[in-house]
């Protein structure tokens, strides 16, 4: 763990003694230490037992590593990791396309009005509860009913069994994805765009008209750590994944939306079967804990 | 020519932004002021004669009305306690320097990446050992896995702004630490602290995961028991989306008022 000791080279008169930044710190370390890494440590410790609650006459036994064998042989669990990253690169270009356009429409000058009306809805779906964006999801998405039929209809296409069918279900929770997410990338490339300054932006204009070379030369490097930011939270996010999929899907029809959270809560909370999941569990907190690595790594230069 | 056409251009895909990020939430609110029969109408029906049918239904449903205070009781509670244990924290990570800074604050980074199922897994089981399942206490504890991180990242922020002139000059004074930190930060860094709070309560209010697997019959928040309603044959559409306006409204609110800080929140600060 953490050790707040302060540094060798102490200077003498910083105004405060040894001890200080740990009271200030020991209320919030605690406190997540017993509700984060005790619980933590539990899940490591059930990953190793056979642990199913629907029979509790087996008692939980140590297995050793008989879950993460089963878990890394087990199609199922890779098939829910793969499809979670089919999820991501779906999602995501299409996300970083609209988020980018959008950013652009809202940096050109004029319309200040729409502009700043259309900068403010776009908070509006990033704070949609995301079970309630299930629950749109199943109204828009109806067979019978739905208005994305309806839309369809528009272009002269046949109505579409979304939920039901397993290309169409996936399809409609990756648009909800994208209809909650595409804000978030496009509220990161605007902040991005107004880090240039306004000199190079106004001396480029005057040196080029091309969007595109303005664009690339001048804007882009202003949006790499954005970026960079985005590839790597939303993949922790897609992991994450749980409530808009569960409330529309279950993960299904079949396995058709079964992201690995979902997959493994049903393990878990369905099955009762918690040694597996927790070495599910255990196994995508380790690549959790790599991507915030990398997060770090790539982010916060700073600190480091 | 060019000049207007560009502007015309410009205009209409601001309008085409707001209609894609308006759309589902605006089919959502108005399928709640529509009768049973119009939700269900294919083709969709744009002009209809609300109701505030299934508005009366649902303030008048117990089951509702005491999730929704459920919701309250324990995002309110989570973001009490996460403010109180979180800014003495940013405090700290603002002023001080000490080893091991960098790993706490990978730690807290960690926590926000963490899927919620980790945790759901063995919280089930201590909870269940300890009888505290379908409490307000355990969702409350278990949500600061996520706020306790926002609030310590926001008010860090916030913190390092503070000019340290004011430190020393209240400590020529002969203020101790405590008090600069009462006396000083929690003033100065108040408008910090309200937006962290904010996005503490947000993220409780939203919360799926931990609150279905951890509750049962007493404690179902309001997102729970809205997903509840999603079973049987014939859905009740209004009441449903009364329902998931009703929980969406309050935290849409919240975050216009946080609305510039929200990329800050959603991504720890990695981008400015």
């Amino acid at each position: 763990m953490t050790s707040i000791t302060p540094p060798p080279q102490v200077r003498p008169n910083r105004g405060y003694g040894r001890w200080t930044p740990f009271w200030f710190l020991a209320p919030a370390v605690f406190t997540l230490f017993i509700i984060g890494i005790y619980p933590t440590i539990f899940a490591l410790v059930t990953s190793f037992r056979r642990y199913n609650i629907a029979r509790p006459r087996d008692g939980f036994p140590f297995v050793g590593l008989e879950n993460y064998t089963s878990v890394l042989t087990d199609g199922t669990f890779w098939a829910s990791l793969f499809l979670t990253g089919q999820f991501y690169v779906t999602v995501l270009p299409i996300e970083i396309a609209l988020g980018l356009v959008i950013a652009l429409l809202l940096h050109k000058p004029g319309m200040g009005f729409l502009k700043s009306l259309a900068r403010v809805t776009l908070v509006v779906p990033l704070a949609t509860t995301y079970a309630v964006v299930g629950l749109i999801g199943r109204l828009i998405f109806n067979r019978d009913f739905g208005v994305a039929n309806w839309f369809l209809d528009l272009f002269g296409i046949g109505a579409l069994d979304w939920l039901g069918s397993q290309t169409g279900a996936f399809a409609a929770i990756v648009i909800m994805d994208i209809w909650q997410w595409t804000p978030f990338c496009a509220l990161i490339f605007l902040a991005g765009l107004s880090m240039v300054p306004g000199e190079i932006e106004e001396a480029a204009r005057l040196e080029t008209s091309s969007k595109w070379a303005m664009l690339k030369h001048v804007q882009l490097p202003y949006l790499m750590p954005g970026l960079t930011a985005l590839l790597i939270l939303r993949s922790a996010d897609v992991l994450k994944l749980f409530d808009m999929v569960f409330v529309m899907t279950r993960g299904g029809p079949g396995s058709a939306t079964d992201l690995v959270s979902v997959y493994i809560q049903r393990v878990g909370f369905r099955v009762f079967d918690l040694g597996t999941a927790s070495a599910q569990a255990i196994l995508l907190l380790i690549i959790t804990i790599l991507i915030s690595r990398l997060y770090i790594r790539v982010l916060y230069k700073e600190v480091n | 020519m060019r000049f207007s056409s560009g502007k015309i251009l410009h205009a209409i895909g601001l309008t085409a932004v707001i209609l894609f990020t308006l759309f589902p939430f605006y089919w959502m609110v108005s399928a709640s002021f529509k009768t049973q029969a119009d939700i269900l109408a294919s083709p969709p029906v744009w002009v209809f004669a609300p109701t505030l049918d299934h508005y009366r239904e649902i303030f008048a449903d117990s089951k509702v009305l005491g999730a929704v205070g459920n919701s309250l009781i324990i995002a309110t509670a989570t973001t009490a306690l996460a403010v109180l244990l979180g800014a003495p924290a940013a405090f700290a990570l603002a002023r001080y320097e000490f080893r091991g800074k960098s790993d706490l604050w990978f730690w807290f980074i960690s926590n926000r990446m963490t899927s919620p199922i980790v945790l759901a897994l063995p919280v089930y089981i201590l909870a269940l050992q300890l009888k505290m399942l379908d409490t307000h206490l355990v969702l409350i504890l278990i949500y600061l896995t996520f706020n306790l991180p926002i609030v310590v990242w926001i008010c860090t922020d916030q913190f390092k702004s503070i000019p340290p002139d004011l430190e020393q000059a209240a400590r020529l004074d002969g203020a101790d630490q405590f008090t600069i930190f009462r006396k000083i930060y929690l003033p100065l860094g108040a408008p910090g602290i309200a937006v962290s709070a904010i996005f503490s309560f947000i993220f409780s209010w939203n919360e799926l995961l931990y609150a279905l697997v951890l509750t049962r019959r007493d404690v179902q928040t309001a997102p729970v028991v809205a997903t509840s309603f999603m079973s049987g044959y014939e859905l009740p559409w209004g009441k449903i989306m009364a329902t998931g306006t009703v929980i969406v409204l309050p935290v849409t609110i919240f975050a216009l008022i946080v609305s510039r800080h929200m990329v800050r929140g959603l991504t720890m600060g990695a981008t400015k």
